[in-house]
């Protein structure tokens, strides 16, 4: 119509909204069903594990560093050990980082499945998709809680190795555990990868390899334009240079290229930890740590590859026995930064499958 | 009979049958959903859960109505009527048997669609009535995708009436006494079933419900029993369009055997067919994610237009080769 | 200005050791050398990890850690700001990685990145007062903090 005036109207997705994975706050700017503007708010969820970590000796921290990305903790645990171990120069014991691996790629496992449950329930599916993958994690939270003792929060890894011994015939119950998750995943797949979701997904916020490096995205969407990155190759930690595994990349960048490249992942991770449990020595599951613990003065900066892209810790040392700066680079916070460049001109419910496909944890982004 | 007593009596007769098979629609989706993903679905009241629904009732009554501050107030109280009374208002010409019906209306499809029009009405007036965003873009989006499904969900019907030559429900019905529709215009009925997901709001179509971007879309602030009225408008339209689909391609109440005919009744027929229809409606929203608003207005009318189009020629191209 | 003074010479051919080169710069060169670093082709640090910083009382030190993925190479860039000047320049023109990072220290250590385009708290509410990481932050226990 000549003469007549539009405007746009700001939507508030969140902080309380069924698809926000948590606490996430958008700020919308919709023209009609098209996105004009988002911007995610954040820190709903921010419980400062920075600055408590810095009042708190090096082994208290920990606890407060697993909390941060609360669906794959372990991971969480690996990189700051591993931070802590590289400043004191504490050796890990070798059967400790067998079982650090295996535990990683459970979670990775979990991670990665999840993150396919619900973003195919962001993407309008009853939650029949995400339960499948639920049920599956349940049988993975029993096993970290046999290794363990606890569910959701293992605080598993200590420095030097880790707290308890592989319980008896726990490393068969992981060989049960995989091939049931094996086939759940085929099961999965077909439940999943239906004409629908390929619409909704093929070609939604395409990316190129250059836009992806210079927003700071790392892992699997980093992957998804086609880059051969994984830190678990290149920059091997840990034991993972013992290990035979590929690096799955996809050309197109968009939403289903990220689906294909963590589905294929949860399968390389089945390898990885099918060699782990054949290869395990017997031996000391933790060596000694000086007592109280403190690490020269210095800084270092450590980074792994979580199943959100890299994650690193940088860690100060004064001296004393407590971490001068705990710094968590975690991956779903620099991600998401890039949510906010992706939206722009799709419709709503693209933004809330994109938002979905970068797989943010709040409580990873804010900590 | 005088006609005051008689449609009291019917009206005492039907209504509460019509609730009940939407309270027990209700009961039968939460259940198969919970199959599918693996759950159990209500199991605490009754036999299998099934009281389950009369308690969900007596909450619903219970609960505070509440009307937004800067709502619309008159149209936010009409709102959930001008879903709910059309929606029963077609079952008046539904016909469960030969002789079994309210009204035979000579024109019943017509009827039935003209009610449903109805509904999109009372959705835009919720969105807007409730002031509040994501009602309104619920609202909007069903305005745009009910009027864009419209013209496809005629042409599909037009496959069954060209083929028994009359707009009255039971003539339909009985014009399949030999053959079924279904085989003689599958295609008519798979753009039918198609349709009527995207008529109906169900998945993979909902967009004005749409859970995970409009949290519920156009009743996001109904309470109480206003919601419950959507509801239940909902689910009546659910009834009916299987009930239809029923009627214009299932052939009805004729036995799917036919060593069967007479020996069981025909009602059976209709009902165990009208809800074969509810429980593929329900697994698909099951299974499948949702559609996009853009998606969804090129299929209606990029694709399934013409392709209706095509078939109605051919079936006419057909019937006057046969007939001449 | 506590900073070690290097020169433009030394920073465009940094020391690479087999795992990572660490040097510290004045902060007005940042923006210029950061430049460098991200186009210059033997250096081609196209990843900027993270940006934080670190309160050493006085004075602040600002690290960006930088990686090349075609060089494999990494970089720790550091640079110090005194606390009572505050401000230093943005590197979101070169990494939109930058943006959320710089905010992030704006937020929690109220270093001023000028030049960026959209600099407000991030993890903390608007109204906070004062910025929590930084050593002086005094931390109130629990109950004080309630009863106020």
């Amino acid at each position: 119509m000549p003469g007549a005036k539009t405007d746009t109207i700001k939507l508030n997705i969140g902080p309380q909204h069924p698809s926000t994975h948590g606490v996430l706050y958008i700020k919308a700017e919709l023209d009609g069903e098209i996105v004009k503007n988002a911007e995610p708010q954040l820190g709903y969820l921010h419980r400062a594990i920075e600055k408590l970590s810095e009042n708190r000796y090096y082994h208290q921290a920990l606890p407060a560093v697993d909390r941060c990305d609360y669906l794959c903790p372990n991971l969480n645990e690996l990189v700051y050990c591993m931070a802590v171990e590289k400043l004191a120069g504490i050796k890990v014991a070798e059967r400790a980082e067998y079982i650090r691996v295996i535990m990683a790629e459970l979670h990775r496992i979990t991670g990665h499945m999840v993150w396919a449950g619900s973003l195919v329930n962001d993407l309008g599916a009853m939650f029949t998709p995400l339960l499948y993958s639920v049920r599956d994690r349940e049988k993975l939270l029993d096993l970290v809680e046999k290794i363990s003792g606890s569910r959701m929060f293992p605080n598993y890894n200590r420095f030097g190795g880790v707290k308890l011994d592989i319980p008896e015939g726990w490393l068969q119950d992981v060989l049960n555990y995989i091939d049931i998750q094996e086939k759940n995943l085929v099961d999965f797949r077909n439940l999943v990868e239906s004409e629908i979701f390929d619409v909704r997904t093929k070609g939604v916020a395409k990316l190129t390899t250059k836009q992806a490096i210079n927003f700071g995205l790392t892992g699997p969407l980093l992957r998804a334009t086609g880059f051969d990155w994984d830190l678990r190759r290149d920059e091997p930690y840990s034991i993972y240079d013992r290990f035979d595994f590929n690096v799955i990349t996809e050309k197109d960048g968009d939403l289903r290229a990220i689906y294909n490249v963590r589905i294929a992942e949860v399968t390389e991770s089945f390898k990885i930890i099918r060699q782990a449990v054949k290869d395990i020595p017997a031996g000391p599951i933790c060596n000694k740590v000086p007592s109280p613990l403190r690490p020269d003065k210095g800084d270092c900066y450590v980074r792994i590859e979580s199943s959100k892209g890299e994650l690193g810790v940088y860690l100060v040392s004064d001296g004393s026995d407590k971490p001068y700066r705990l710094k968590l680079r975690t991956p779903s916070f620099c991600n998401l930064r890039a949510v906010q460049e992706l939206v722009k001109d799709y419709k709503l419910a693209d933004l809330i499958a994109i938002v979905g496909s970068i797989d943010i944890v709040l409580g990873d982004v804010d900590r | 009979m005088s006609p005051l007593v008689r449609l009291l009596v019917s009206l005492a007769i039907s209504f509460p049958l019509l609730l009940l098979n939407v309270v027990f629609i209700i009961w039968f989706e939460r259940k198969t959903l919970a199959d599918i993903y693996g759950g159990i679905g209500p199991k605490h009241h009754g036999p299998f859960g099934l009281f389950q629904l009369a308690f969900d009732g007596m909450k619903l009554i219970a609960k505070e109505d509440v009307i937004p501050a800067k709502a619309d107030k008159m149209l936010f109280i009409i709102a959930p009527f001008l879903v709910f009374v059309p929606a029963f208002m077609t079952f008046a010409a539904i016909p469960v048997y030969n002789n079994i019906y309210a009204r035979n209306f000579d024109i019943g499809i017509f009827y039935i669609f003209g009610a449903t029009t109805l509904i999109p009405v009372g959705i835009i007036l919720a969105g807007w009535a409730s002031f509040n965003k994501y009602s309104l873009l619920g609202g909007l989006r069903s305005a745009a995708q009910q009027i864009s499904y419209e013209v496809p969900l005629l042409m599909a019907t037009l496959g069954a009436v060209m083929l028994s030559g009359s707009l009255s429900l039971v003539e339909i019905v009985k014009a399949q006494s030999k053959v079924w529709f279904i085989v003689l215009q599958p295609f008519a009925f798979i753009f039918f079933f198609i349709v009527m997901l995207a008529e109906l709001n169900r998945a993979p179509f909902d967009m004005p419900q749409a859970e995970s971007e409009l949290v519920a879309g156009y009743n996001v602030e109904y309470t109480g029993m206003r919601f419950a009225f959507f509801m239940f408008g909902e689910y009546a339209m659910l009834l009916v369009m299987s009930a239809l689909v029923t009627i214009l391609f299932l052939g009805g109440w004729n036995s799917p055997i036919p060593a069967l005919n007479g020996l069981v009744p025909g009602i059976t027929w209709f009902v165990l067919k009208t809800y074969l229809i509810v429980f593929i409606i329900i697994w698909i929203r099951g299974t499948f994610p949702r559609l996009r608003v853009d998606q969804l207005m090129h299929f209606s009318w990029k694709v399934l237009l013409p392709l209706n189009l095509a078939n109605l020629l051919i079936t006419s191209a057909i019937l006057t080769v046969v007939y001449l | 200005m506590a900073a070690t003074k290097a020169s433009k010479k030394s920073v465009s051919v940094p020391k690479i050791t087999e795992e990572t080169a660490d040097i510290t710069i004045v902060k007005e060169k940042l923006k210029s050398v950061a430049k460098e670093l991200h186009e210059k082709e033997n250096l081609h640090f196209e990843h900027l990890s993270f940006i934080t910083a670190v309160d050493f009382g006085d004075y602040l030190e600002l690290i960006y850690q930088f990686y090349s993925y075609k060089r494999k190479h990494s970089l720790t860039l550091r640079t110090r700001v005194l606390t009572k000047d505050l401000v230093i320049d943005s590197l979101t023109s070169i990494w939109k990685a930058a943006d959320w990072q710089e905010r992030e220290v704006y937020d929690l250590f109220g270093v001023k990145f000028k030049g960026h385009p959209n600099l407000k708290r991030i993890l903390l509410a608007e109204d906070f007062p004062g910025h929590p990481l930084r050593k002086d932050f005094a931390c109130k226990n629990d109950e004080e903090y309630i009863l106020k």
